[in-house]
This record gives C-alpha cells, structure tokens and sequence, in this order.
C-alpha cells in the first residue's frame, strides 16, 4: 500500500514541478496516439461509411478482415511493422524505424480498424430510409455524406475515444518500432515497464497515474461533447 | 400540360423479370394524382424512381419537357425541382426549424433566409412555436407537419408524397390531410400521392392511377375508377365486395341481364346497366353500401310492394362481421353478395347467422368488367353451373307484383 501512495505523492510532485522528462514522454505520447487517433479517422470513416453504405464484390470479406483487425494483438502489428521497416525490409529505406513516425504506423493499423468497424457500425445503425429523404430533399453526394456524419456524430464520438483508447495504453508495439529511446520515442507506457523492470515503483505508478489521468480527460474531453449532443 | 411524363420505365431487382413497369403515367401541372395500390404493388419502387432517388433500368422521365436522367448531375439538378415527404418523417437531430430549413440549405441558402423560410412554413402549419423544439421530442402529427414544411419551403414545382399518413392516429391523420390539401391548393403545387388507401386517395386526388403487380392498370377520375373499375382485380381494390363470374344474356336499351354464376354451381340472374354486347363473359361488380337488406319472413313472397329496383334477390345471412359504426353482412342469394347495414339497422332488421332476407341494388349500382379468358380456368368452383343444374329459385331481375 505504501508503495501506492508513494507513486501518488511522486506523480503529483511530478506534475507540480513539471518534471522536464515526464513532460517530454507524456507530450510525446499525445501527440504520437493524437496523430494516430487523427489518421485513424480519416482512414477509418470514409472507409467505414463506404462499407456500410456500399455493396460491392468482396465487402464481406473486407468486413471480416476489418473485424479482425479490430482485435489484432498489438504486438503482432509491431512485429509487422518492425519487420516492413528493418533496413533490408520492403521499406526499409525510408529508414523510419525506431521513430515517432514509425510509432505513429504501429497505432495506425492498430486504431483504423477499430474506427473503421465502430463507423460501419453507427452509419448502418442509421436508418436507411434517411438516405432516401436526404437525396430527395436535394442533398449532393458530398452534402448527404456531411449530413449522415453529423446524424451518426455521437457513436462516432465514440468510435473516436475507442481508438484513441487503445493507442494511448498500448505498450507492444511502440516498444518493439520506437525502442523505448529516451527522449526520442519514449511514451508513458514504454517508460512505465521499463521503471517497472528496473524496480522503480514509484515512479512506474507516478507514470502509471499520470497515463490514466491522461486518458481520463481526453475522454472526458470526448464524452461532454457527445452529451451536450444527446440530453437536450 | 404535362409537368412530368413517364414511358417505358421498367425497374428490376437483380437478374429477375421487371418489378415495376409503367407504359405511359402523366402528372399534369396543377393536379394531385394519387397512385394507388396495396402493399407490395410496387408504389415505393415507383415512387423512388420517380423521386430519382434510386436508378431505373429503362424508360424515360421528362420534367418540364427535359429529360431526366437516373444518375449524375442532372438527376441531381431535377431532384432539386422536386420535393418528397416519405411516410416516415425522418427528421435530423436537431431542432424543428433546422430540420425544415434542410432542403434549402443543400440548395446554398444562407442559413438566416433558409430559417426565415422555413419559420414562415412552420407557421403556416401550425407549429411555429415548436421550432426550437428538439425533432426527436416532437409528436407524430408534428414531425410530419415538419416534413411537409421542409418540402414545401423549397418551393417545389412538383411535390412527391410517399404514404404520409400512414404514420398518424385517426385525429392527427384527418387534420393533416385537410392541411395538405390547403396547402396544394393555396400553392398550386402539383403532387403525386403514393399511397395503399383509397380515402386517402379520394380525399386529395383530380386524377387516380391504380398499380397491381407492377402496372399501372387504370388511370382516371376518382369516380371513374372506383365506380367502374377497370377489371375485377381493380375493383377488389377500390372496395367492391361482391365479384362474381357470369355471362351477359342478353342486352335491351343498355340494361343487360346476367347469369351469375354461384360457388356451389348455381345460376342466378341479375340486370345491370351495360355498353357491353350480349354474349360478354363478364364479372358482376356491387359494393356492399349498395345493397339494401330486408326481412323476409316464412311465407311472404320476395316481390312485395312496387319499386324501381331491378334487382331483389331472396337469400340467407350466411356470416356477420362487426366493424366501425356498422356490420357487414354476407348474403347466400345463390352467390356471395355483401352488404354493409348500420348498426341499428342490423338490430332493427335482427341479421343473426341464418336469417331469410331480401337482399336488392338498382341496375345502375352494379358494374360489369369484361371477363378474360382463361382467368376462369383458374377458379373452377367460379365456372359456369354443371348442367341442368340451377339456383334454388329462379330469380329474375325485377317484378312488380
């Protein structure tokens, strides 16, 4: 118990002193799983919307592919894109692995699915006469595309903190494609197993409270915009 | 002249024959025309293709003395002439007002002029003071009120209604179609009206198209259409009850007389006003509103009393089914003829299971539809009596006694 309380005093005395490497890791961390998060949605939600939408040879079998992406180990991902980035690999000469950039691929494919199945999800849970009245009201492809997102906006809010979710806690794959490098592509969780290892509890729970907190208010941030929505 | 002008359309699903084929269908400026048909008819089909919300495999659509094409920019272009309201009102989530404003915004509207217009048709509806109300907190009655707002404010010169009150209770069902004829009329906005029911039809309509299976089968006046149905299939639908297989004896001065031809083999003979020639396979159409019902006691004689009536036909109540406000009453007179009594008359007259009657209607109220060959083979216990084998009483059509 000791130890617990000694990892709350150590995170809070952290985030008081602004604790120039915390800083840097959870800086690092919002921005590799935001710039994941904000690929995922333009990858996942046109694509989602056009498989939901859509009937064409080979949807299912893009459907299934993308439900199994949804619960694709982490650390298969970044045993493939390890494997995509070495330097004798297929693209290996654009000599990104053990970066940001190389973290940012890693969360990509493990958040676009996931976007792309809650999107298919929350467009065919709209109801499909909707498309018919907009068109017959004047909607353009494009206007009837803006209206449909704005229609499904709270699961798709959803979908959004899904993905963010499960980039921000991942630990496999950013260690296996970023290294763990401090300063360079160490994030919260990468930090956190590593003081782990080396006995630093303390720190590793400081770490660990501060990715929770972070969490938290990201979705926090996310579930407010999706009430306002739905009460009134 | 002709706002819009179908030929040839054909709409097929998959590899299957067409489901829907239309020869020739005109909605002429300034009217309301109500294409009616029972569910699975292909109303909603029609209705999609004409609202070009979903394309057509061959025909043509001309709106405005252009064509219209399936897909692309000039579908578009039309879709943006014309205006629907479906029979569910699919409102966004988001207020009233928003909501009637839609259309025109997807026309480039500013939004301040879109949601001028669109409080000033709400207003006109009645509903103006729920504009900022939420649309998923609105009743039925009021959400299609929106519907119809959002449709009129683009100023359409053609508006497409697909079964709008369908969705209604009784109440809000009669207020809104008072409204939406006011609402035509007031605009001179030209409609057409899809729907399966015929009070609806003859409540908005100028004209009636009647679609069965795909096809549009008669195209007329309200009156036209449910008076004389155009074959018997046409006629089930506009309410006539009694259908049955006979053969135009013979005519004199327009008055036929007809063997009708009874389920269990048996002939009787009925007069009806008829332009067809003696010979003609014919259906004997009534509507049940159009048979009087009176007693007939042990004994008496059926012709009783001097009457214009060309036809009554003694018979037995065989079944009795309760509606709104009135029975309807099922007659054996050697065929199935039905009536509809009021409830009082019912009590009155004490119609149980069973009970002898008089069953009569004038010549005029019935309605022959040529009879074609073959449909018969199909219905054998409709077919023509085995011979020498007739009805219990021969009836003729009218006596004076």
């Amino acid at each position: 118990m000791d130890l617990v309380w000694d990892g709350i005093r150590k995170a809070f005395w952290l985030l008081v002193t602004g604790d120039p490497e915390v800083v840097a890791v959870t800086w690092l961390s919002l921005r590799v799983s935001g710039t994941a998060t904000l690929v995922s949605l333009l990858v996942g939600v046109p694509m989602g919307t056009l498989l939901a939408l859509t009937r064409f040879p080979g949807r299912s079998v893009l459907l299934a592919a993308v439900n199994t992406g949804m619960g694709m180990p982490p650390v298969v991902v970044g045993l493939f894109v390890t494997i995509l980035l070495w330097r004798n690999g297929p693209l290996g000469i654009l000599g990104i692995l053990y970066s940001p950039t190389a973290m940012v691929v890693a969360q990509v494919i493990i958040a676009a699915p996931m976007v792309t199945g809650l999107t298919v999800a929350a467009m065919q849970n709209l109801d499909p006469r909707l498309r018919l009245q907009l068109l017959g009201l004047g909607a353009s492809r494009p206007q009837l595309l803006l209206s449909l997102w704005k229609e499904a906006r709270l699961p798709l809010l959803a979908a959004v903190m899904a993905g963010f979710g499960a980039v921000i806690s991942e630990v496999g794959a950013v260690m296996m494609v970023g290294g763990n490098i401090k300063g360079h592509t160490r994030v919260l969780t990468t930090a956190t197993v590593m003081e782990t290892a080396r006995g630093n509890f303390d720190l590793a729970i400081a770490l660990g409270l501060i990715l929770l907190l972070l969490a938290y208010l990201v979705n926090l941030g996310l579930t407010m915009i999706q009430q306002r929505g739905k009460v009134r | 002249m002709n706002l819009l002008e179908v030929r040839g359309l054909e709409v097929r699903f998959g590899d299957g024959p067409a489901a829907l084929v239309v020869e020739a269908l005109d909605v002429v400026d300034g009217e309301t025309l109500a294409v009616i048909g029972p569910n699975g008819s292909g109303k909603s089909t029609l209705f999609a293709a004409l609202a070009c919300v979903r394309p057509w495999d061959a025909g043509r659509l001309t709106f405005e003395g252009r064509p219209v094409e399936p897909t692309g920019p000039a579908a578009l272009d039309y879709r943006r002439r014309i205006a629907t309201v479906m029979q569910q009102p699919l409102l966004l989530d988001t207020t009233a007002l928003d909501n009637a404003a839609q259309g025109l915004r997807y026309r480039g509207i500013g939004r301040r002029e879109a949601r001028a217009k669109a409080q000033a048709w709400l207003d006109r509806l009645g509903i103006g003071h729920l504009a900022s109300r939420r649309a998923r907190h609105l009743s039925g009655g009021e959400a299609q009120r929106v519907s119809l707002a959002r449709a009129m404010a683009i100023e359409p010169r053609l508006v497409l209604l697909d079964e709008p009150f369908a969705p209604l209770d009784a109440p809000s069902r009669a207020a809104f179609i008072a409204d939406l004829r006011r609402v035509l009329a007031e605009t001179g906005t030209t409609a057409l009206l899809v729907t399966h029911d015929r009070s609806e039809a003859l409540m908005l309509a100028d004209r009636v198209a009647v679609l069965l299976g795909g096809r549009i089968v008669q195209i007329g006046t309200p009156a036209e259409v449910f008076e004389a149905p155009a074959d018997e299939r046409v006629a089930a639908f506009v309410g006539v009850e009694t259908i049955q297989p006979g053969v135009l004896e013979s005519v004199d001065d327009g008055l036929g007389v007809v063997r009708v031809f009874g389920p269990g083999g048996t002939v009787s003979r009925v007069e009806v006003r008829t332009d067809l020639p003696a010979g003609s396979a014919v259906h004997v159409c009534v509507r049940p509103e159009d048979v009087a019902v009176s007693p007939r006691d042990a004994g008496s004689h059926v012709h009783e009393g001097l009457t214009s009536v060309r036809n009554r036909l003694p018979g037995v109540v065989r079944a009795v089914l309760p509606l709104e406000g009135q029975f309807r009453v099922t007659i054996d007179c050697g065929f199935p003829l039905v009536a509809t009594v009021t409830k009082r008359a019912f009590v009155e007259l004490g119609l149980e299971e069973g009970r002898a009657v008089v069953a009569a209607f004038k010549a005029t109220a019935a309605h022959l539809v040529p009879r074609r060959p073959g449909r018969e083979e199909a219905r054998p216990s409709q077919a023509g009596p085995p011979a020498g084998q007739a009805a219990p009483e021969p009836l003729p059509a009218c006596q004076e006694s």
